[in-house]
């Protein structure tokens, strides 16, 4: 059957709710914490460039640009706060991550 | 089925698969070299839409630098990963649910919302006279005219990125003798200098009177 | 007289009552501690009894301008406050009724003045009581003297306040201390009534001042209490009455008269026998245009009396201090009063006010120069033939006596069976009852008069049979030296109160009563309440009256009571224990005065008592303090504790809220198309 924008859209759906599924499931590894986010972008980059080929404007994928940008910048601080955190803890256990509790 | 169709099915698959690996692996060397394999095949679904720069910004940037990144940390640290699993099929039950919920409803508004099988003619900025229309050029037009801002943004965030990541995780050797800047500034005269008052003349000590070797020993040690 | 009417001038009357309170000030300031103690005693008496003499003489100008010239004065002389409406002023309404008040409380304020300069010699509070009496005598002062209801209130409050200080001078005695807050919540139970009466008056009647309220007096008679189906005008009567109950110390709010007698016997002469009990009896007198509408209201009035008349008179026969036998009397006379009005003899109450004023002030100070004499004894058993020793306290004492129990041509005789005829007259539910109580009550009256009369002043001397005799502050040896006279400046004062006690029911008697003397202060509609005329139809002038008394039991009855006092005391002293002991079950009864002490303290207060104390721990501590204060920073907190499980520290549990609240939003859109 042809494909329709409706496709990829749900694409980007199942892959998002994969990268939420992991963010729930891990609580041991903050790693794979940070790779399930850059899931979640990708999942979001998807939508953007099915719209931007369906709609005929080029203006979804300067967003996408944009966001792959932003993305690294995050994930290079990301994984700099998860080298500080395992050097004072020792391990990355995000199940320990709870001095901020209530 | 035409070949795109079909393509789009694979690569979906395989996307899909590898997703479900990276949350779901051991190693998490695995699961980073699982990621490398979601983008490659992500990738290769834009370039069937036609976005061929970003697909290879994607490869480049995400995976040359972001995944290469993430394997430099997984094995600069020392992570025991077989503690780390316990527990983990305890709450895919629940997890299991809300991401099956969540996919379904996205994807029934989605698919509802969105009918269009045949893309429209993609509008170019400008009129490539003569030129052959390509998706970099046409990014590239677009970029610099109108988004010129948000590029210059972009870059202070990475330059912002750059001291972020080393001022957090900087240490300083513990033999430097380095002196902050402030501290020196900072420096008050009575702190390092204390005047004392003495006499011009000082009735000399009272030598004990012992034995001469003894008394040039002490003298000796009081000076 | 000349029918012209002028008007009074207002400064005259502010000094009239302005100048007692510029007395008692400047004596109050700077002749005690509180200023410095800069004057003396010499100052500060002269100062008072200067200011208070001032008043006097002003007061009786004013009266010889309202007989002879027929002048009045109703004036507004600032209004201090007005919310919306309603204007709250200061203002003096000067009619015979009025001017007949203020000579009456200034002379004998005048009088009590000068005789405490004896009495309170050696005292060290000289100066504060002299102060306390010219403040009350300003206070009672603006309550005769004012136009409206608000001013009234104030002059009472002012009178009841003076009224707690001076009952409670010798402030460390327990007893005046104890005496004085019955006093003051005795009196607040009245003013709460009495209250509640002007509030009424207030809403709907929608002003304070007199003339207005009486100008709407015949609406006021037409209209029902909301909500139920009694006369708006009775209730407003009965309510203030109540107060008028306090004040004048009418059964059953009698009981802190008695005990004022904890006080110095000048301020017993002053405020419990002339001014201030006798401010609700001039309160209903003023509002008569308002009591006449109610009948029911002026049964009541006249029912109260009436017990008090007889029930107190009883318990006086049985007391043994000399200011109590004197309280009694006066809490009886204050019944005879009340009954009067209750009669719609309003004139007849304010005559026997006026004559009780002068016999009543007068045998008080005469039991303060006898107290003083037999140094600070008070027990009148171990009295005795003093007669010989304080010849002028004597013959002062056996004047107001004869005045008291109506001995024809005495001022007292000419009130009284005025008013034991108005009664009879009546024609309200009750008057058969107070008819009967009036007239046992002139013997009882006779009887316990004389009693005290002959075991003071006739007999053996017993001085020095006093078991518990107490010496006074200079250490004399009481129970051996002899009693003696008291100096003139207490004297003369029993003189000067004597003189009135014989002849002003005389002579006053024509124009007050049946004269035009009251004709604008006071209203009867002779209709409905006849006893007025009725009395007017029967008087043929003063002398006639008394020649005609010989033919009427209340003569008789006097007389009996004179003869029975004389043979129990004088000839058969043993015959009171005997009676005593026949009828101990009455008497113990009357000891313990009908036993309303006991039921005020013992219910009443320690009712009110443990309503506090359960108000206290059930509504305050559990209720307030617990439930609600407590109780909602509990709440507070046990929302906050469950609250605070959110926040668990752990980052995929906010991710997990935030992906399910985009999910929440997500089911609410699609559900919404």
């Amino acid at each position: 059957m042809t494909l329709t924008l409706g496709h990829f859209l749900s694409l980007g759906a199942i892959l998002f709710a994969l990268s939420v599924i992991g963010i729930f499931l891990n609580r041991k590894n903050l790693i794979i914490l940070l790779m399930a986010i850059e899931l979640m972008l990708l999942a979001v980059n998807m939508n953007f460039v099915a719209f931007s080929y369906y709609l005929g404007d080029m203006r979804g994928q300067i967003f996408v640009f944009f966001i792959l940008t932003v993305a690294a910048a995050e994930s290079a601080i990301g994984l700099a706060i998860l080298v500080q955190l395992f050097r004072n803890k020792s391990n990355i256990n995000v199940d320990e991550l709870n001095s901020l509790k209530g | 089925m035409d070949v795109k169709a079909g393509l789009f099915y694979v690569f979906a698959a395989l996307l899909l698969f590898a997703a479900f690996r990276v949350v779901t692996a051991r190693n998490p060397v695995h699961a980073a070299l699982y990621l490398v394999w979601a983008f490659f095949q992500a990738a290769m679904i834009w370039l069937l839409l036609r976005a061929e720069f970003l697909a290879m910004a994607l490869v480049l940037v995400y995976v040359g630098a972001v995944m290469v990144l993430f394997l430099f940390v997984v094995m600069m640290l020392d992570i025991n990963f077989d503690s780390i699993r316990q527990g983990f099929w305890r709450h895919f039950p629940l997890a299991g649910v809300i991401g099956v919920v969540i996919a379904l409803e996205m994807s029934a508004v989605l698919f509802a919302g969105f009918r269009m099988a045949e893309p429209k003619a993609m509008q170019t900025v400008v009129q490539s006279a003569g030129g052959q229309a390509s998706n970099t050029r046409d990014l590239g037009i677009l970029l610099y005219t109108e988004y010129v801002y948000p590029v210059q943004i972009a870059a202070v965030i990475l330059l912002v990125a750059i001291i972020a990541a080393i001022a957090l995780t900087l240490r300083e050797r513990k033999d430097s003798k380095h002196i902050g800047v402030d501290a020196q500034v900072r420096v008050r005269a009575k702190d390092r200098l204390r005047v004392v008052k003495i006499g011009v003349t000082q009735a000399a000590k009272p030598m004990p009177a012992a034995a001469d070797g003894d008394a040039s020993a002490e003298g000796e040690k009081k000076s | 007289m000349n029918t012209m009417s002028q008007t009074l001038s207002a400064s005259t009357l502010l000094t009239v009552a302005l100048a007692p309170l510029v007395g008692a000030i400047v004596a109050g300031v700077f002749g005690t501690a509180f200023g410095g103690n800069r004057i003396g005693r010499r100052v500060s008496h002269s100062l008072t009894i200067g200011a208070v003499a001032l008043a006097f003489l002003l007061s009786v100008g004013v009266l010889w301008d309202v007989v002879e010239h027929g002048a009045r004065f109703n004036e507004t002389l600032y209004t201090w406050m007005q919310v919306g409406a309603l204007k709250m002023e200061i203002g003096f309404l000067v009619d015979g009724l009025t001017a007949m008040m203020m000579c009456v409380v200034t002379f004998v304020s005048l009088m009590v003045h000068l005789y405490t300069i004896g009495y309170m010699k050696e005292d060290e509070g000289y100066n504060r009581f002299f102060a306390y009496i010219s403040l009350f005598t300003f206070s009672m002062l603006m309550l005769v003297m004012s136009n409206n209801l608000l001013q009234l209130f104030f002059g009472w409050e002012a009178v009841g306040l003076v009224s707690y200080l001076l009952i409670g001078f010798w402030f460390n005695k327990p007893t005046a201390i104890f005496a004085n807050m019955k006093a003051f919540l005795v009196n607040r139970v009245g003013d709460f009534g009495f209250i509640l009466g002007i509030g009424l008056i207030v809403a709907n009647a929608g002003t304070l001042n007199y003339a207005e309220v009486f100008a709407l007096s015949g609406e006021l008679g037409t209209m029902a209490f909301p909500g139920t189906d009694w006369m708006l005008i009775t209730v407003i009567c009965i309510c203030l009455f109540i107060g008028a109950m306090g004040k004048s110390a009418q059964f059953p709010l009698h009981v802190w008269l008695p005990d004022s007698m904890e006080g110095p016997t000048p301020i017993s002469a002053l405020i419990h026998a002339a001014t201030m009990v006798t401010a609700g009896i001039f309160m209903v007198a003023r509002m008569s245009p308002l009591f006449e509408l109610s009948d029911t209201a002026l049964s009541f009035v006249m029912v109260i009396g009436a017990i008090t008349a007889l029930f107190m008179g009883f318990l006086g026969i049985i007391q043994n201090d000399i200011k109590r036998v004197v309280a009694y009397s006066t809490l009886s006379q204050l019944g005879y009063m009340t009954v009067a009005l209750g009669a719609s003899a309003y004139s007849v109450a304010v005559f026997h006010l006026m004559t009780h004023a002068f016999f009543k002030a007068l045998l008080f100070l005469a039991a303060g120069s006898v107290i003083m004499g037999v140094h600070h004894n008070q027990d009148i058993r171990w009295m005795g033939g003093l007669r010989k020793y304080m010849p002028i306290t004597w013959i002062t004492s056996l004047v107001g006596s004869l005045a008291l129990i109506g001995t024809p041509l005495f001022a007292g005789f000419y009130s009284k069976d005025s008013i034991i005829e108005a009664v009879h007259f009546s024609n309200l539910p009750g008057a058969g009852f107070a008819h009967f109580a009036v007239l046992a009550g002139v013997f009882v009256t006779a009887f316990y008069s004389f009693r005290m009369y002959f075991l003071v002043f006739h007999g053996k001397e017993r001085f020095d049979q006093n078991p518990d005799a107490h010496h006074d502050d200079h250490g004399h040896h009481g129970a051996h030296d002899k009693p003696h006279e008291s100096p003139w400046v207490v004297t003369v004062p029993l003189i000067l109160l004597a003189i009135p006690s014989v002849v002003i029911g005389y002579m006053t008697i024509g124009p007050m009563l049946f004269g035009d003397f009251f004709k604008d202060a006071i209203f009867v509609n002779a209709t409905l309440h006849p006893a007025m005329a009725e009395l007017a139809k029967i008087f043929h002038g003063p002398m006639a009256m008394a020649s005609h008394a010989l033919s009427t039991a209340p003569f008789w009855l006097a007389l009996a009571g004179v003869v029975s006092s004389y043979y129990m005391y004088m000839v058969n002293p043993a015959l009171p224990a005997a009676i005593k002991k026949r009828c101990m079950p009455i008497y113990t009864l009357l000891e313990n005065k009908y036993y309303m002490d006991w039921f005020n303290e013992n219910v009443l207060a320690r009712g009110a008592r443990m309503l506090g104390t359960g108000l206290w721990k059930g509504g305050d501590q559990a209720l307030i303090d617990g439930t609600i204060v407590n109780g909602s920073w509990k709440v507070v907190v046990w929302i906050s504790r469950q609250v605070r499980r959110l926040q668990s520290g752990y980052l995929f549990h906010y991710a997990l809220s935030m992906i399910l609240g985009v999910f929440g939003l997500m089911t609410y859109f699609v559900w919404r198309s």
